[in-house]
């Protein structure tokens, strides 16, 4: 089964104040991804990985195209969804890790980390618990675990990024960048945790510019070049 | 937890105010297209016109906009503080979403205010009588929703003011001798008084010192997370917006000009005033 169907997926920033200017990030995007793949999304910076990973989860508005999510309750066409709808699969299904943490200002990095988990697991406490041995396995400094990650340094912030978005055990995961700025030992923690969660039938749209992540990683790459899909180094790498 | 179209909470169609006469071109010749609130025929105002939207259990929806946009003026009809000029509200947990609200008698209004809706002025003076004590004005609200057992209203007042880290102490001191801060924590304690399915707050941390207004969003964020209520938060503060609403209306010149995901409108803004409002955030 298909978890996703991207058809004809365009987008076009339209700059009202910058007199108009359009600016093309995808161009007729089409892929499809199994329930249970993870798909690797490269290319150089500005070739449109973000603004795809951002259409799919709606931060963006797709100009054109079908985005088709089968939800646990049916086929639900992101691009078009009822705002409603979008946030309650946000809630339940879909999770967005971007490469920055944006922290939430004077929460703990613990309570950062549980915000997804708080909404299923009503004991905050059993919660915390599995925060906690979540941010051990990545190693961050426990007298770090009841600060605020506003300070922290950028490998310390990515790791409450990577654990707050796996620890709810989404049913598909968006993630960019999940190894950036990670020592190797760390890097690898995060590469098992995420193969983990496809063993429990997680599916994973992963963009990495890091060899060794990929190939670990990975099920298959998608390249992208200019805004579009190009086939040939989809084929090259695999 | 799926969510279905028809469970909506707040149901607000065409929602209108008009001041003065409007001539038939009024809602025509006013609105962003013109830049003005002012129809050039009659100088009546089009405060806002034809505002529609739905609000969900548990959801929190953001209106910004500029000064004069028209934002306060929707909540200000919804919890009936201004008569409509025109437009339809309908609220789920009375008589099922069945009747018109904005067409309810004043009695009935006042019950649905009392007991289905809170409020949370800017300045605390329009939600608190100073003349009562921060305790006498959750007593107040308490028993204008129907409670009228004092040892259970004293209680509850306890509860509610600890509960929003006003000192318990000072229950019986009026407002008057309160900080900005802990005044607005007083309100909002008697706004949540009667456990209502909706709140509304209306450019609630606008003039407060930048970390009493950090303390004052932490507190609502964590009254939401605990009570689950719906809101209807007002702000020309986009960082307000992106701290506590899921959802947010753009309005400028008394009309909606884009609704959407509020990482869309920051991230993907459509309309050239939501982009230069997004351009324009520190």
């Amino acid at each position: 089964m298909n978890i996703l169907e991207v058809n004809d997926l365009s987008k076009v920033f339209n700059l009202h104040i910058l007199n108009e200017k359009k600016i093309e990030a995808l161009k007729q995007i089409n892929f499809a991804m199994k329930e249970g793949e993870i798909i690797g999304l490269t290319g150089k910076s500005g070739s449109g990985k973000s603004s795809l990973m951002k259409c799919i989860y709606r931060t963006y508005l797709a100009s054109s195209g079908e985005i088709i999510y089968a939800s646990r309750s049916g086929a639900i066409d992101m691009a078009n969804a009822d705002d409603h709808q979008v946030i309650d699969l946000r809630k339940s299904e879909i999770t967005y890790c971007s490469q920055f943490l944006s922290v939430i200002p004077r929460v703990s990095a613990v309570d950062v980390v549980c915000e997804n988990l708080f909404r299923i697991e009503k004991d905050k406490e059993q919660a915390r618990e599995t925060a906690k041995n979540m941010l051990e396995m990545l190693g961050l400094p426990t007298e770090l675990w009841d600060a605020f990650p506003v300070t922290f340094s950028g490998g310390e912030q990515q790791r409450i990024n990577v654990a707050r978005a796996i620890i709810a055990r989404p049913r598909f995961l968006l993630i960019d960048e999940p190894t950036a700025s990670l020592d190797a030992k760390t890097k690898d923690v995060v590469i098992d945790l995420i193969s983990d969660l496809k063993k429990n039938g997680t599916s994973v749209l992963c963009i990495s510019h890091d060899e060794y992540t990929l190939d670990r990683l990975v099920d298959r790459r998608l390249h992208l070049h200019l805004g579009e899909i190009n086939d040939a180094a989809v084929l090259e790498a695999n | 937890m799926t969510w279905k179209e028809d469970n909506w909470l707040l149901r607000v169609r065409n929602l209108t105010k008009i001041y003065g006469d409007p001539s038939a071109n009024t809602l025509a010749l006013t609105g962003p297209a013109f830049n003005t609130n002012q129809c050039p025929d009659t100088d009546s105002i089009v405060a806002c016109a034809d505002i529609s939207f739905d609000l969900y259990p548990g959801e929190v929806l953001g209106i910004v906009g500029e000064s004069g946009s028209g934002k306060s003026t929707v909540v200000k009809m919804l919890y009936f503080d201004l008569e409509k000029t025109g437009g339809s509200a309908w609220l789920k947990p009375y008589h099922d979403g069945s009747i018109n609200i904005l067409e309810e008698s004043n009695q009935r209004k006042r019950y649905i205010r009392n007991n289905l809706m809170g409020m949370v002025y800017q300045n605390p003076r329009d939600g608190l009588n100073f003349g009562f004590s921060s305790g006498g004005n959750i007593a107040e609200k308490l028993i204008m929703a129907g409670n009228m057992h004092v040892g259970n209203i004293r209680g509850r007042a306890y509860d509610l003011l600890e509960k929003t880290e006003v000192p318990v102490q000072r229950m019986d001191d009026r407002p008057g001798t309160f900080s900005g801060g802990m005044q607005q924590r007083v309100q909002i304690s008697k706004a949540i008084a009667n456990n209502p399915p909706l709140l509304f707050l209306d450019e609630v941390t606008t003039g407060l010192d930048v970390s009493v207004q950090a303390r004052v969003l932490d507190l609502i964020r964590e009254l939401q997370n605990m009570l689950g209520i719906a809101m209807i938060v007002v702000s020309h503060d986009l960082s307000v917006i992106r701290m506590l609403t899921d959802r947010t209306i753009v309005m400028k010149n008394g009309r909606i000009v884009e609704s959407g995901l509020t990482d869309q409108i920051l991230q993907d803004p459509q309309h050239a005033y939501s982009q230069l409002l997004v351009s324009s955030l520190l």
